[in-house]
């Protein structure tokens, strides 16, 4: 489909592409190649001779095995992935049904709750941190992860609640109604028709809410204290710089193994997610 | 309601084979019964503590002080505060330079790839990195980039001769707003392009043909045919990502931390200094909820706009 003389092809196609690409990526290859190399090459000036930043000829270990022996980044890493399961699982429980009764039900004010929660859609978390950390302090739940797996479910419920409204209403009602003649409750019918028939919708919820509460990181940062209680962002934040120095390379380290879960997930799902994505903004 | 009476009509003839419960039956006892679980939560977590956040900021508390009713001096006391101010105009200022580059470049991006070509769906998948990748971890690679003493970028300007000394981009206070806004930009062209581009599938290519066929030319043909059909996703990715941008706080805390000398604060992490750094929880929370009537101006004026677009 791409027409035209090839230095067209080449100056309105492949040119812009490959420098969106190097713009977007290159900050990973710099996050993959600082994890392997030795400290003596890392902190070079940028004026040194013979000085090739882009490549290393001895890969190391070492950053990988600090970030294991000397902080607690695996004790970090399961908090994060207990966190976002938990949460996930919640907000598509809520989501779910919430998602079937404003979209299948006729009741009072449908429309007008439906309206409200698409609004607490638009509430970023930074407008609520603060009186948010005087109530999770004073129900008890400051420093454990339930602080978290409760407070997440409020920006992903909306978002999952949205995303399955569009699913349900696709779904005709024609089906319903003949599994409810032949007998099944509402509740059945609920269960074995409409939601198996939204199960890719019910997929695309679920591993945009994983991304977004493992990426949370306010909340995070507010509500958790002790180091072994935190999540992989706010831990390689919070012990990997002292004062002002900064622990480069297993900074960096921290950052590739921290991503590498979600991108795994992400990987396994990306028409998911990309429908997810999509979904979450034409609704 | 006419599947109910349906429903109910045959019930009568043939027996269900069991006894339904009746609050899961009736269309408005399910409904609350389904609801209840996200109600309470959003209750419990968005409304509770908008509510609380109101009184916080008419008080005096501080961390361990429940502190005394003050009107509205918190505010008054913002209104008179230079920081306050440059965290407006800084917020006002990253917001708009930071969405007119999103979707410029997002919406370019879109194009490029609704053409066909070899790996398309792979470079899909990659484009989509530095929004999936935990901002703050990405933000570190980027800030490990603009370091003083380190920085590749230094190097890479210095060898192409376009530099003679380091520059200190994190240090000087315009260039440290600049750095911010190219790691926003960086974040959000992802969200930006895919979204467009589910938009621009949903245009008929032969609505593009007809136009060409009639001597339109590429540029007449974005601007009568794919930017109106466009307008609408255009809006609500606009919106979201405004209001994203408006209250955010990942990339500052973590490349400027509001410095140098509050050059770089927004209203998040100008918030989170003044109730989680020096524990002034009055003044945190009056920081905070004063992006509330800006984001619902917002909100309503877009909402207003979508709705007149898409009813066009």
């Amino acid at each position: 489909m791409i027409e035209g003389a090839i230095w067209r092809r080449w100056v309105f196609f492949y040119i812009p592409l490959t420098l969106f690409l190097i713009f977007l990526l290159f900050p990973f290859y710099w996050m993959i190649i600082t994890t392997f190399r030795p400290d003596g090459e890392l902190y070079r000036p940028w004026r040194a001779v013979n000085y090739n930043p882009f490549w290393t000829w001895h890969p190391t270990l070492l950053h990988i095995k600090y970030l294991f022996t000397e902080t607690m980044f695996s004790t970090w890493l399961v908090n994060t992935m207990f966190i976002a399961l938990a949460s996930t699982a919640i907000s598509l429980f809520c989501g779910i049904f919430a998602g079937y009764a404003l979209s299948r039900l006729n009741f009072p004010f449908a429309g007008s709750l439906g309206t409200g929660i698409f609004v607490t859609y638009l509430v970023p978390q930074t407008l609520l941190f603060i009186p948010l950390s005087e109530i999770i302090r004073n129900y008890k739940l400051g420093d454990t992860p339930w602080s978290l797996i409760l407070t997440y479910p409020t920006f992903l419920i909306p978002f999952c609640t949205w995303l399955m409204m569009g699913y349900f209403k696709a779904v005709p009602k024609e089906l319903e109604e003949c599994a409810r003649i032949d007998g099944a409750s509402r509740w059945q019918a609920m269960l074995y028709i409409i939601i198996p028939v939204a199960v890719p919708g019910i997929l695309s919820a679920g591993i945009f809410a994983f991304t977004l509460s493992w990426n949370e990181f306010i909340y995070a940062l507010v509500f958790l204290s002790s180091p072994e209680q935190k999540t992989v962002p706010v831990g390689v934040v919070s012990e990997l710089i002292r004062g002002d120095v900064f622990f480069w390379g297993p900074l960096m380290a921290g950052a590739l193994l921290g991503s590498i879960p979600v991108a795994i997930a992400y990987s396994f799902f990306v028409e998911h997610y990309v429908s997810g994505l999509t979904g979450s903004v034409k609704g | 309601m006419a599947v109910t009476v349906a429903g109910a009509d045959v019930g009568m003839h043939q027996k269900p084979p069991r006894q339904k419960w009746r609050p899961l039956e009736n269309e408005r006892s399910l409904a609350f019964l389904l609801l209840l679980p996200t109600l309470t939560l959003l209750g419990l977590f968005i409304a509770y503590p908008f509510v609380r956040g109101i009184l916080l900021s008419v008080s005096s508390a501080r961390v361990g002080i429940p502190g005394e009713f003050v009107g509205l001096q918190n505010f008054q006391r913002l209104m008179t505060d230079p920081i306050f101010a440059h965290v407006v105009w800084n917020t006002c200022f990253y917001t708009a330079v930071t969405t007119v580059f999103k979707l410029a470049l997002g919406l370019w991006l879109a194009m490029l790839l609704n053409r066909h070509f070899r790996f398309k769906a792979f470079t899909r998948a990659f484009i989509l990195l530095p929004f999936i990748i935990p901002t703050v971890l990405s933000t570190f690679a980027w800030k490990w980039m603009f370091d003083p003493t380190f920085s590749v970028l230094n190097w890479l300007f210095y060898k192409l001769g376009l530099i003679s000394s380091a520059i200190n981009w994190l240090g000087d206070p315009d260039l440290a707003m600049l750095s911010i806004i190219i790691v926003n930009i960086w974040r959000g062209v992802p969200f930006f392009a895919i979204s467009l581009l589910a938009g621009l599938q949903t245009i008929s290519p032969d609505l593009n043909e007809a136009a060409a066929i009639d001597g339109a030319k590429p540029w007449q043909r974005f601007i009568h045919i794919t930017w109106p059909l466009l307008l609408p996703v255009t809006m609500v990715v606009v919106l979201f990502s405004v209001i994203q941008t408006f209250a955010d706080f990942q990339i500052v805390y973590v490349m400027t931390g509001g410095g140098p000398a509050n050059a770089t604060h927004l209203f998040a992490t100008y918030a989170y200094q003044l109730g989680v750094g020096t524990g002034i929880l009055s003044m945190g929370a009056a920081v905070s909820l004063a992006m509330f009537p800006i984001l619902f101006l917002i909100v309503i004026f877009q909402l207003l706009y979508i709705r007149r677009v898409e009813t066009r």
